[in-house]
């Protein structure tokens, strides 16, 4: 059984990438590759795009969690949670938003354009910098959770020890508190750096003529040039596996684990009047600026075709656009095409991923290391290297290599997504059934209970936050998933992405926002169900 | 009469260092046994060869005559009480306790199970809400609801204040009598054992080195390390042996500190340490030889620096390794 999920686990996340690397590595695409410009240029762009993305991130990140576990002011509990909001905004939702928003033709050029009385736009929210604006915005959520977990951690008499042998605050922030962080910090830098490296929504809508490696992979499988697609696939790859390993090295041993569980210090009210309300007005500031994105989705959504030209304010709003989305079979059809593949790849990733706690922690198979790898493996490679390699490899019918013609059949794109579901139920289901002290199920088994009824009633009531919270990503990951749908979509299948984007293509913006909507709504419900306690 | 449980022979092995057993034990029915012997001997092992959670490498368990060596933990209908008691947290107390019954009447099962542990109406209770010492009762009510043909027992009273520890193992041994179930328990506290045990097999290494009463252990150790792990001991070897009275076959000599006393003649020694326990005094003596040992006697029978003389009352002559001679 072991040897079957992990011989599974490979033909699924391995496999494709060695039949593209394979492929990539004979021919004369290796030469174009090498001698184009805009090849490197693109995967320069790349590389210091994400660096760029973990630092403003980190920035923006990291002080706000100081402020909001460290700091009590009025406000702080609902403010903590605003801030995650990010969260709910799959990446080409939050992407839209903020053209609706910031863009050109978005709310706050408009209402700038009018007060001056320009004749134009005041800015054009185009390349490198509209990337890192919007990246900033939505990664700046793993700082943020990552350093309160951590300084939440913390135990309060290590810094009363620090004080009592004589640290100054700044001394103990340096001497023992970033340290203790770092942990916390370089998993945060890895995520950013993992997610800014294969963002595709932000490049592919802001881009114009700046390419990054992922929206230049599939342009060129669009141009149909399909050995090259693969050398660009394998060069993100590479970038991806240096950036991983490069980070890992610094970020050393959890330490924290080793000390075991302390008392995190108690948030300090704010003594100063005018720092307080400071503090307050910054924050409530701050959580409307972050949910400026939400509501101007919220607003576009109820704006019907063609209502709103140049005026500040919309002159007619209503339920059309709705309307017209549940009403309308072809537009009907994408939002329940991404509910049940979304939800087909979550369930069997969730089933694999119990299979693989299983044999990993209670029967501690021989093979338990490669299938823990197997199952981490999607996360630490750019979903397009996947949708690419997916496309290559099940394109042709060699049964006796395991390759199916599964690219233009319903199968794909849940496959698809159940690679890119592996690792967040796998690491959710991994986490939970370390906890889970086996006597548990021991005592059920002395109970009479077969192994069935001991998985049923003890070992996944046992499990259900690390298995919620992981289904939960998973299946908003599918839902809102835009890199591999659209190299591998085909027209019965098409998710709600690839009809947001052709809505936007039509000029149906109130359209494409209601799409964005639901997908935002049905986001939240979903993470907010999976971080139930 | 033969034996309700029965373990005939019981092997397990881990790597080639590690073995427990051969282990060959008969446990009459109703009875207690206490499996005492310190930690990483095995008695843990036994017990959970016993439950099922390990297969034995080479054996037999039988209980009732009926072979359950290879049955899967769920049919053996053994009942167990887990260390830190594995109760469900997700279910409430009365869910815990019914856990291992089905069917119609297991509301009034729950009930008496309850009610045997003094524990009546607690079934809406959640089990975090509840001392430590209401846990383990809880853990011994659900380990009996489904009436058990065996109750197993792993250091049941570890996890609970020493304050507490006395009294709960009283109240569980009455439970235990009462349901007149076949017991096995591992400890590895002498009190413990003698107090709850009706015998006690000494477990070391993977050994079984001797089963008996607690006055059996601890009058006739079957070998030194019985004696030094049941009760407190003094060891004595050459001339200091003899000069305890044992003859010239005997290599080792072992005088319970109260079978020591003071007189005119026999070892000499220093008075070392006086420890004062109430009702009297542990004299720690330093021979001649530079041996050392206890004497329990009168708070006032020395004064520390004394120089006196000790004689035995009772001693138990034992080989230097293995059986007595």
């Amino acid at each position: 059984m072991a040897l079957g999920l992990a011989l599974l686990l490979a033909w699924l996340v391995i496999y494709p990438i060695l039949v593209v690397a394979g492929d990539a590595a004979d021919g004369a695409a290796l030469r174009e590759f090498f001698t184009r410009p805009g090849e490197w240029a693109a995967l320069w762009a790349s590389i210091w795009i994400s660096l760029a993305s973990v630092v403003l991130a980190g920035a923006i990140g990291i002080p706000l969690a100081f402020l909001f576990e460290w700091f009590d002011f009025p406000g702080r509990k609902t403010l903590g949670a605003l801030v995650a909001l990010p969260v709910v905004l799959p990446p080409l939702v939050g992407v839209i938003a903020f053209l609706f928003l910031y863009g050109e033709s978005g709310f706050i050029a408009r209402a700038i354009q009018a007060a001056l009385g320009l004749e134009q736009a005041p800015w054009r929210l185009q390349g490198a910098g509209a990337i890192l604006l919007v990246h900033a915005y939505s990664m700046y959520v793993y700082f943020y959770l990552f350093t309160r977990a951590g300084l939440a951690k913390l135990d309060v008499s290590m810094l009363e020890a620090a004080q009592a042998l004589g640290a100054d605050a700044r001394a103990t922030l340096w001497r023992v508190i970033v340290p203790l962080l770092r942990p916390s910090l370089v998993g945060a830098a890895m995520l950013t750096f993992m997610t800014a490296l294969g963002s595709f929504s932000a490049p592919y809508i802001f881009g114009g003529g700046f390419r990054v490696m992922t929206t230049q992979i599939v342009a060129t499988k669009l141009n149909g040039d399909l050995a090259l697609a693969m050398v660009e696939t394998v060069a993100l790859a590479v970038v991806a596996v240096v950036g991983l390993l490069l980070l890992r090295r610094t970020e050393g041993d959890d330490i924290l684990v080793a000390l075991g569980k302390g008392i995190a210090p108690r948030p300090r009210p704010i003594r100063r009047r005018g720092v307080r309300l400071l503090a307050t007005a910054a924050g409530w500031g701050l959580a409307v600026v972050l949910l400026l994105p939400h509501l101007t989705l919220l607003l576009v959504s109820l704006v019907p075709y063609g209502a709103w030209t140049t005026e500040i304010l919309p002159p007619v709003i209503n339920f059309a656009n709705y309307g017209r989305l549940f009403s309308e079979a072809e537009r009907l059809r994408p939002m329940l095409n991404s509910l049940w593949m979304a939800a087909a790849s979550t369930g069997v990733a969730v089933a694999l991923a119990l299979a693989a706690g299983w044999l990993v922690v209670r029967r501690r198979v021989a093979l338990r290391r490669v299938i823990e790898g197997l199952l981490a493996l999607p996360w630490a490679l750019p979903g397009t290297v996947f949708a690419i390699a997916l496309a290559i490899t099940f394109s042709v019918s060699e049964p006796l290599q395991l390759r199916f013609v599964l690219v233009g059949t319903a199968a794909i794109l849940p496959l698809a997504y159940l690679v890119r579901a592996l690792p967040l139920t796998g690491r959710g289901i991994l986490a939970s059934y370390r906890q889970l002290d086996p006597a548990l199920e021991e005592a059920a088994a002395s109970l009479g209970a077969g192994r069935w009824r001991t998985l049923a009633r003890v070992t996944l009531p046992q499990l259900k936050p690390g298995l919620a919270a992981g289904a939960s990503l998973a299946f908003v990951a599918g839902l809102g998933d835009i890199v591999a749908s659209i190299v591998l979509y085909t027209y019965e299948t098409r998710p709600v992405s690839i009809e947001i984007l052709s809505s936007l293509r039509l000029s149906e913006t109130g359209v494409a926002a209601a799409f964005g909507v639901v997908l935002m709504l049905v986001s939240a419900l979903v993470l907010g169900f999976g971080a139930r306690r | 009469m033969t034996a309700f449980l029965q373990i005939q022979a019981i092997e397990k092995r881990w790597a080639h260092t590690v073995k427990i057993g051969p282990i060959t034990l008969d446990i009459a029915r109703g009875e207690i046994l206490a499996l005492l012997g310190p930690s990483g001997s095995g008695k843990t092992t036994i017990l959970r060869l016993l439950a099922g959670f390990e297969t034995a490498d080479a054996g037999r368990i039988t209980v009732a005559q009926e072979d359950v060596t290879t049955a899967p933990p769920a049919q053996r209908r053994f009942g167990m009480v887990f260390q830190h008691y594995a109760l469900f947290p997700h279910l409430d107390v009365g869910e815990n306790v019914g856990f291992g019954l089905h069917g119609a009447g297991s509301t009034e099962q729950v009930a008496a199970a309850l009610a045997l542990v003094d524990l009546a109406g607690y079934e809406r209770r959640k089990v975090h809400e509840l001392s430590g010492g209401q846990q383990q009762r809880v853990a011994l009510a659900r380990a009996l609801a489904p009436e058990p043909r065996v109750l197993l027992l792993d250091e049941p009273l570890s996890n609970l204040d020493p304050a507490l520890r006395e009294r709960t193992r009283r109240e569980l041994r009455q439970v235990i009598k009462r349901v007149g179930i076949t017991t096995v328990f591992v400890t590895h506290e002498q009190e413990e054992a003698f107090d709850l045990g009706d015998r006690i097999a000494v477990i070391n290494a993977g050994r079984l080195e001797q089963t008996g009463t607690a006055d059996e252990l601890y009058e006739s150790p079957a070998n030194l390390f019985v004696a030094t792990f049941v009760g407190r001991a003094n060891v004595f070897r050459g001339p200091a042996a003899r000069a305890l009275g044992a003859s010239a076959g005997e290599s080792v000599l072992v005088v319970r500190p109260e079978r020591l006393r003071f007189a005119g003649a026999g070892l000499p020694g220093i008075v070392r340490e006086r420890r004062y326990t109430g009702a009297a005094a542990f004299f720690l003596v330093e021979g001649d030889q530079g041996e050392r040992f206890e004497v329990l006697a009168e708070p006032d029978a020395a004064r520390v620096g004394e120089r006196v003389y000790v004689e035995a009352t009772r001693a138990i002559a034992l080989a230097e390794h293995g059986a007595r001679p």
